[in-house]
């Protein structure tokens, strides 16, 4: 792995820390207090800074600095995270969003932007609450935090000046000037550790052999303090060194060696007097030798400290015994694990190997990443196994009437094992639709503020799953719509007002599993279609006639229409020659419908249904007009025999079918797809009850049902384009190619709204046999 | 025989990195996500230094340092704080909970390496 993989790794993990801070504000915003969603949403912004600080991402960890530094102060209580500090938090958010894109794709950032938003976000967490702040002003400026935003480059870089003590120790000097030194100056330092310094896990050896790196050393042992082997307490600190260096380096890096260390000893560094008296040796002066330190002396081989030690046995004990001494834990630790060792030499290697799994395994994870294209070519896979599958029990039927019963029961294990493993990919690409909401919210955000209004966007079932392919095409259409709801569904507050609602407006955004599909509501709690607007537009742009009679729900359904706009003037948020038209193809090419639905007054819903996964479905084999068609076995409610006495007319060519006292309108499938010019007679067919989008119940004239099996669905998009009334194709087990019924679609049709006549089927354009 | 560093940190960023800088400078490592994890493989990683950051979910390096230091076995493994951390109280909190020494990020491959000489024989 090099450095830009890990780069990758770096954006990636950014991505889902966004998100983890735009859920934990989000949740905070809703009044959540719970500490741990404080923590996660400072942790979030401290990681991205940590990976960013590694790559050198300096505007990115500037910006995530500020950020952290005025989450911290929400995090110890400082700062009560009210809706006006969370508004700039949000807004903070999303300018560190765009920092991490800018970072990875080489974009630019909106600059007077993160600039103005530094400003907020250093004000709050100097105690100042944003302007527009109501009541809750005074009372969390009474309490100042104690912490200024900004903090200067300088305090990043470890110094530790602070907890220093220096006691005062003299000695009349050691070390003979055994040359005149090229350059530098001669230090004399003392350093008695503490017992601390040992718990901690610092050794003495350690850093009097880091000190000795610095230039040509001599060390003596003060052991006066080591009392009766008796008395002496094991993990006690009883030495004290004093050392003489002769180094160029400062008194600072001298000081840097203790650096670790310096609250747990006593410590003084200080410039030896120009000539060193040698006329009176308290201490032996040793020569400091390292090979005493295990696995050092290799490293060290080119000290000149090293290279000049004549290891007095004197000092070598003194500081081997310190080190024994002072851990003891460790020795007895180390021993410990020796004797497991030998107890289990036989067997070590494989314990070894166990041992290195196992950590393995824990740092693994519960997750593995895969490279989609891989997931791709396996859901392929899967469904041509699925066609094989259907295919190879087709022809044992066909030719082995008898069916040995062996034969039979392998076949439908191996059915039941194909719709296992298929079941079991599409789990692997079925995903959460909350990335798609999360970005939502932000888009609410940013087209209210440009739009001066105040909306509130309540996401629902978040956590539904669907095809990772559904959700990445729905974010457009989806981001389309919100722009629509917020800019022109949702009023201005003082209209709002006026009609005594809430000022601030509401959009609801929701998903959930309907009956084997996802269903996504748009909702919002705005004026609803202007239906005389509407209607008006339409006639204006040629779109109805003038004297057109149209139900309240085709004209709200006019605004998906091509190149229909409703807004008095185009504004840049949605007016960008987009239309709903757009999104209703993107919903369309998705296998999915959508609809609205709305109340003058109190607000337009848009209801989506989509597909769970684009590439299989169960379906009812049938024949229409001697065509073979599937009908998507979701829609189906329950199938049944028509009888003369049950269909009645009603109207110039409606039927009507009663079933069980209830009357349901019959559906002639054959005649909305033009399969024929005539409607057959209802008793010669079966009847399938469909439950269609809208919650009302049709029943689907079919000639015959042929069975009913899993389909693998294959778009017809890319090479017909949409055909109304056809969701798309399969290849069934004998290789034919039956057409999937859109069932909503048929339905829709035998509403009024005509398929078009051009797609007519004619009966001698066969679909069959193209394999 | 290689040197084992048990590194404990929820950043999948930063455990790569410390994984690519640690192999590259013959190091075994060992990785953990969070300091309950982290006091989870303890015993079978059997480090000679620990690297650990502070901020995590679950269980922050505080508590990890402390839980390390209550292990006979480990109390004397020395452990480095591997945080952004700069200001001088989050240091005395981890120098209180038991840390050997620190290296404060952004990260950097040399410092980390040099850190650890530093603590290990």
């Amino acid at each position: 792995m090099d450095m830009n993989e890990i780069k990758e790794i770096f954006f990636q993990e950014c991505e889902e820390q966004l998100a983890e801070l735009e859920s934990g504000l989000l949740k905070l915003n809703d009044g959540d207090r719970d500490p741990e969603t404080v923590n996660a949403v400072f942790r979030a912004v401290h990681s991205i800074k940590g990976g960013a600080g590694a790559f050198g991402l300096d505007d990115l960890v500037s910006f995530a600095h500020v950020f952290e530094t005025t989450l911290d102060c929400v995090r110890s209580g400082k700062l009560e995270p009210g809706p006006d500090v969370l508004k700039v938090m949000l807004k903070s958010a999303d300018v560190l969003a765009d920092l991490v894109s800018a970072s990875r794709d080489g974009g630019s950032v909106d600059e007077s932007r993160s600039r103005g938003l530094v400003k907020e976000l250093e004000a709050l967490a100097n105690g100042e609450l944003p302007s527009s702040s109501g009541a809750e002003a005074p009372r969390a400026a009474s309490k100042p935090a104690a912490r200024a935003a900004p903090v200067p480059e300088e305090a990043l870089k470890p110094t530790d000046e602070s907890g220093f003590q220096p006691i005062p120790f003299t000695f009349d000097g050691f070390g003979e000037d055994e040359e005149p030194a090229l350059e530098g100056s001669v230090y004399d330092v003392t350093f008695k550790p503490r017992r601390e310094l040992y718990s901690k896990g610092n050794e003495a050896a350690l850093l009097l052999r880091d000190l000795s790196r610095l230039g040509e050393m001599s060390i003596a042992c003060d052991m006066d303090a080591l009392p009766a082997l008796d008395k002496m307490d094991p993990e006690a600190s009883y030495f004290a060194w004093k050392i003489s260096v002769k180094t160029t380096r400062s008194e600072d890096d001298i000081r840097a060696v203790f650096e670790f260390a310096e609250w747990d000893c006593d410590l003084e560094v200080r410039l030896a007097e120009e000539t060193p008296s040698d006329e009176e040796q308290p201490m032996i002066p040793v020569p400091f030798d390292l090979s005493i330190l295990d696995g050092a002396s290799e490293a060290e081989e080119e000290d000149k400290a090293v290279e000049q030690a004549a290891a007095e046995e004197a000092a070598a004990a003194a500081v081997s015994a310190a080190e024994t001494a002072a851990s003891v834990a460790k020795a007895a630790g180390a021993a410990a694990r020796a004797a497991e060792k030998k107890e289990s030499a036989a067997s070590a290697a494989a314990a070894a190997a166990a041992a290195q799994n196992n950590a393995a395994a824990a740092s693994a994870g519960q997750t593995i990443r895969v490279d989609l294209d891989r997931v791709d070519r396996l859901i392929n896979l899967v469904g041509e196994l699925v066609i094989n599958q259907a295919m190879l029990s087709q022809s044992v039927i066909e030719n082995d009437t008898t069916g040995t019963s062996s034969i039979n029961m392998g076949l439908e294990e191996l059915q039941q094992l194909t719709r296992e493993i298929q079941d079991s990919v599409m789990a692997i690409r079925a995903q959460p639709v909350k990335p798609v909401f999360q970005r939502m919210s932000r888009i609410v955000r940013e087209v209210a503020d440009m739009v001066g209004k105040q909306i509130r966007l309540i996401t629902e079932g978040e956590n539904t799953e669907v095809d990772k392919t559904v959700i990445d095409k729905l974010a457009e259409p989806l981001t389309h719509m919100i722009r629509n709801a917020v800019d022109h569904g949702i009023e201005t507050p003082e209209k709002r007002e006026a009609a005594g609602k809430n000022p601030e407006g509401t959009v609801r955004l929701s998903a959930k599993h309907r009956s084997g599909r996802i269903l996504i509501e748009l909702a919002d709690d705005g004026a609803g279609i202007n239906r005389e607007r509407v209607r008006q537009k339409a006639i204006d742009n040629d779109l109805i006639a003038a004297d057109a009679n149209l139900s309240d729900d085709e004209i709200d359904n006019l605004i998906f229409m091509p190149g229909f706009s409703t807004a008095d003037k185009i504004s840049d948020i949605s007016g960008r020659g987009v239309g709903m038209d757009v999104v209703k193809r993107s919903i369309q090419a998705l296998g999915g419908r959508i609809s609205i639905s709305s109340r003058p007054g109190q607000g337009s819903t848009f209801t989506m249904s989509l597909p769970l996964t684009l590439a299989v479905l169960d379906g009812m084999v049938v024949t229409v007009a001697g065509q073979t068609l599937v009908v998507p076995l979701t829609a189906i409610v329950e199938t049944l025999q028509p009888e003369a006495s049950a269909i009645h007319s009603f109207g110039a060519n409606q039927r009507l079918i009663s079933i069980r006292n209830s009357f349901c309108p019959l559906v002639d499938v054959g005649r909305i797809l033009n399969f024929r010019n005539t409607q057959a007679n209802p008793v010669d067919g079966v009847a399938l009850l469909v439950e269609s989008e809208g919650g009302g119940q049709r029943a689907l004239m079919v000639d015959a049902i042929q069975g009913q099996r899993q389909v693998v669905i294959k778009s017809l998009e890319a090479n017909y384009t949409h055909v109304p009334g056809i969701a798309a194709a399969t290849i069934l087990g004998d290789g034919r190619v039956a057409l999937i019924l859109d069932v909503d679609a048929v339905v829709a049709a035998s509403r009024g709204q005509s398929l078009r006549p051009e797609m007519a089927l004619k009966p001698e354009m066969s679909l069959a046999a193209t394999g | 025989m290689k040197k084992k560093v048990l590194t404990v940190d929820d950043s999948r960023t930063i455990r790569n990195m410390l994984l690519v800088t640690l192999n590259n400078a013959g190091f075994e490592t060992i990785q953990a996500e969070d300091g309950v994890e982290g006091l989870e493989v303890l015993e079978d990683a059997n480090p000679d230094v620990i690297v650990t950051d502070i901020n995590m979910p679950r269980l922050d390096g505080f508590g990890f340092i402390e839980g390390v230091r209550r292990n006979e076995k480990y109390r004397a493994v020395p452990i480095l704080v591997l945080t952004t951390e700069s200001d001088q109280e989050k240091k005395n909190r981890a120098r209180q909970a038991g840390a050997t020494g620190w290296i404060v990020k952004p990260f950097d491959p040399a410092k980390l390496i040099d850190a650890i000489e530093r603590v290990t024989a």
